[in-house]
């Protein structure tokens, strides 16, 4: 700790000028990162972490400006001119970003891209470029990397896209490497196997990382130090270990809190089956045109049976592309689907949209994304009551708005914001929104597609109490699909894990969380919930 | 990539065949023919002509002949110009329609480019203002207004180029500058609005994080992605300007092709306004497939096999 510092921020602000005025995002922060260090910056979105360091790098948006000191190794960074920025930048800071799929140039060979600090900083040819760039993906571990050069971004997943940016940001052996939420959009497997990674190459290179992020469970295996962010201020700082087993600033102590407590009960044995699917098999053509064939069939759903109980709460679990969502889709029959499915007993399985229309009343959907699920154009009364006029017409308006009223209240909204619109609401004020629109027509089945996750933890504990007590008071059975396995622990009592379009492992939630059978939940286990940590010297608060 | 353009060949004979059906039997629906005149031709004159080109066949059959010479690459006699066949006629004016529509293209190509990056770079300050508002109002304004303004003050008041005809490349650049300025504001617009949002994209924030070069931050990577919208646009674009603008031609007095779809039409001279028809869906048929070539070499997410 007696190191100097070689980033060293005092009294950075950062503002943006808007059209609602000017917006203090960063408001006089100081930062210090030693070198070979792990610092993390933790916040919830808006809290001003990633544009301390954009402030820094001096990449704020043209409505951004930055006021105040960031020094590296002596150099003032705010306000240098472009030219000695880019002597520091892509040299001796680099920086990994939170999207993998955008951050590479689509146009240009991957190997290019990550020759062009090379060759811009050190003058390297472009053959020794190449060179350097095939040693560098092997570094980070991509499998043939003399071929893999040529690929262009869009033949690579997004786990090989965020190691071909970290092998750029390598490239000129940096002295700090900011990493600002690399694994947000990953899955959890990858997302382990990427901050593996990272630990491993900052212990074999020295570098020091700064970490930004909002899942305080990277932090704790990864950080030696923490800076607590929160509305543009650092509300606390310390050790890792010291944060984490003491936090003394209430707002730490709530976001350690945050992660969703609790367990759910199994229903009784003898409760109807609501939902049963039997056989369920989705298949999408995939490709084809007017002069050639169909390229081939992807099997998205195969041959999956469920029964959902009165009460139950089954969590569908997987990564991206395991077929989570397009199964409960198919339960609802918003897809074509093979195979049998019964609603109280009543095979729907063919049912066409007339026939299904009275069903759906009963069968709602609550999907992830609390910003595009919800008509910009409409009231969130309008919102809430849309389903009302197509299932209970002769409902007069006064009595449509009481049932607005009370749907509104029940997931703890105040009815006086009814007449607003949907932009006016935060993600979680929205999401309860789209809670209420599907509750209002009392349901019996809801599908709630990765109902939190887009929103910060403290919301999404908020989210998940709320749906636990709507379940409690109406006896609701959920079909509740996430990634996300401490929620779906907090939601669930039956859990089927799913990867490409077939079960894994299914049986209570206990029985899954506590003695997983197959290898791929004990890896999915393994990278979510497992505290071990990514780097060695870390303790364990 | 060879097999692709053979597909789309051949994906273009049926294409042609429905508009060349469509044609023949829209432009036979409007009442009259090629040789009603002011005064009736004496009844046997008449029935000579209609039997010498095949007019007293039912429709069908002439359809059919129709169909068997543009397979023969044979495009009929003009029934207006009657020393000349379609093919003689296009033979001559379309090079130069081409020529001048050539021209046009490519200047509206460079300047809209250049100007629109230029905005895009230098958005919201007088440069920016400038060109979009000068784009705004160059869209605007309808060439049959441009066309005589600068006949008008270039060639009658100023002297300075010949106000109309054919012959010298003075004769080409006004009627040039009147086809290229309406695009170049449509390409300068579009340009702008693209470079602004691959400035913003996130692979421009790595290149820049990355402290790259700002010219390697613009030329390769945020215009390179600029591009592709414009390039879209050429499409159609090139096929119209290509294949000669009527207001122009007549206007300036040009013999280019332009002028014959809309006197053919009027003349009901039913082979020359099929010729033009045809030779125009080629036109369109080719330089779509040229910019999905260049739009597959240029973004290599697209592929086309």
């Amino acid at each position: 700790m007696d190191k100097q510092s070689i980033l060293e921020v005092r009294g950075l602000n950062v503002e943006f000028e808007t059209n609602d005025g000017v917006v203090h995002a960063v408001k006089g922060i100081d930062l210090d990162v030693k070198p070979g260090e792990a610092v993390a910056i933790v916040g919830e979105s808006g809290s001003g972490k990633s544009q301390t360091t954009m402030a820094m790098m001096g990449l704020l948006a043209s409505n951004g400006r930055a006021r105040g000191s960031a020094r590296y190794r002596g150099q003032e960074l705010i306000g240098l001119s472009e030219r000695k920025l880019n002597r520091v930048r892509g040299e001796k800071i680099t920086m990994i970003f939170q999207e993998p799929m955008t951050s590479l140039d689509p146009l240009y060979r991957i190997g290019r891209q990550i020759a062009e600090p090379l060759i811009h900083h050190r003058g390297m040819s472009a053959k020794a470029a190449r060179a350097r760039v095939i040693e560098l993906l092997d570094l980070v571990g991509i499998p043939n990397p003399e071929r893999r050069v040529d690929s262009y971004p869009h033949e690579m997943s997004g786990g090989q896209r965020q190691r071909v940016m970290i092998a750029m940001a390598l490239a000129n052996d940096p002295d700090v490497l900011i990493a600002d939420e690399p694994t947000t959009a990953l899955d959890v497997t990858i997302q382990a196997q990427i901050l593996a990674l990272l630990a491993e190459l900052q212990q074999k290179l020295g570098m020091a990382i700064v970490f930004i992020t909002h899942d305080l469970g990277i932090v704790r295996r990864f950080a030696d130090r923490v800076y607590v962010m929160r509305s543009g201020e650092v509300v606390e700082e310390g050790a890792t270990e010291t944060l984490f087993g003491a936090p003394k600033h209430p707002y730490t102590k709530m976001l350690l809190a945050a992660e969703p407590t609790g367990r759910k009960a199994a229903p009784p044995a003898e409760a109807q089956v609501l939902l049963e699917g039997r056989d369920v098999e989705v298949v999408f053509a995939a490709g084809g045109g007017w002069f050639s064939r169909s390229a081939g069939e992807v099997r998205a759903v195969d041959h999956i049976s469920v029964a959902l109980r009165q009460g139950q709460t089954i969590g569908i679990v997987g990564e991206s592309g395991s077929g989570k969502s397009t199964l409960g889709r198919a339960l609802l029959r918003l897809l074509p689907s093979e195979g049998t499915v019964r609603f109280v007993g009543q095979d729907i399985s063919d049912a066409d949209k007339r026939a299904m229309r009275p069903l759906r009343k009963e069968l709602q959907l609550v999907f992830q994304d609390p910003f595009g699920s919800l008509s910009p154009r409409m009231t969130v009364g309008q919102v809430v009551t849309e389903g009302l006029k197509v299932h209970e017409p002769s409902l007069p308006a006064r009595e449509r708005d009481r049932r607005a009223v009370e749907a509104l209240k029940e997931v703890g909204l105040d009815p006086a914001m009814r007449n607003r619109y949907p932009h006016e609401f935060s993600g979680g004020q929205r999401q309860r929104i789209a809670i209420a629109r599907a509750m209002i027509l009392k349901p019996k089945v809801v599908v709630l597609d990765e109902p939190t996750s887009a929103l910060d933890r403290s919301v999404q504990k908020q989210i998940v109490d709320l749906l636990r007590d709507l379940q409690k008071a109406h006896d609701l059975s959920y079909l509740f699909i996430s990634h996300d396995l401490a929620v779906v622990r907090a939601m669930a009592d039956h859990i089927i894990v799913m990867r490409q379009g077939k079960i894994v492992e299914e049986g209570p939630t206990e029985a899954i969380f506590d003695n997983p059978q197959e290898p791929y939940t004990q890896a999915l286990m393994a990278a979510a919930i497992d505290g071990t940590p990514f780097r060695e010297g870390v303790v364990e608060a | 990539m060879f097999a692709y353009v053979l597909r789309r060949f051949a994906g273009a004979v049926p294409t042609l065949f429905i508009i060349v059906t469509i044609a023949f039997f829209m432009i036979r629906l409007a009442p009259g023919g090629p040789f009603d005149l002011e005064r009736p031709l004496d009844p046997l004159i008449m029935a000579n002509l209609e039997r010498a080109f095949n007019f007293d066949k039912p429709l069908w059959q002439q359809y059919l002949i129709y169909l068997g010479n543009l397979a023969q690459g044979d495009l009929g006699p003009s029934f207006t110009r009657r020393d000349f066949t379609v093919m003689d006629l296009f033979r001559t004016g379309l090079p130069v329609s081409i020529q001048i529509g050539g021209m046009a293209l490519s200047i509206a190509l460079v300047v809209g480019v250049f100007l629109g990056a230029l905005a895009a770079l230098r958005q919201n300050t007088w440069v920016d203002y400038m060109v979009v508002g000068t784009a705004t109002f160059g869209i605007t304004i309808p060439t049959f207004v441009i066309a005589p303004l600068l006949s008008l003050f270039f060639g009658v008041m100023m002297g300075w180029l010949p106000a109309g005809g054919w012959g010298t490349w003075q004769h080409m650049v006004l009627p040039i500058a009147t086809l290229a300025l309406p695009q170049i504001a449509i390409i300068a617009r579009l340009t702008r609005g693209a470079t602004i949002e691959a400035l913003r994209s996130n692979h421009v924030r790595t290149a820049r994080a990355y402290g790259l070069p700002n010219y390697v931050v613009v030329g390769v990577h945020a215009l390179r992605a600029a591009i592709l919208p414009v390039v879209s646009y050429l499409g159609p674009t090139a096929a119209a300007l290509l294949t000669g603008s009527v207001v122009v031609e007549t206007i300036f007095g040009i013999p280019g092709i332009g002028r014959y779809f809309v006197q053919g039409a009027l003349g009901r001279d039913y082979t020359l306004v099929m010729g033009t028809v045809v030779v125009i869906a080629c036109f369109v048929i080719v330089f779509n497939l040229i910019v999905d070539i260049l739009y597959a070499w240029l973004d290599p997410r697209v592929r086309y096999d």
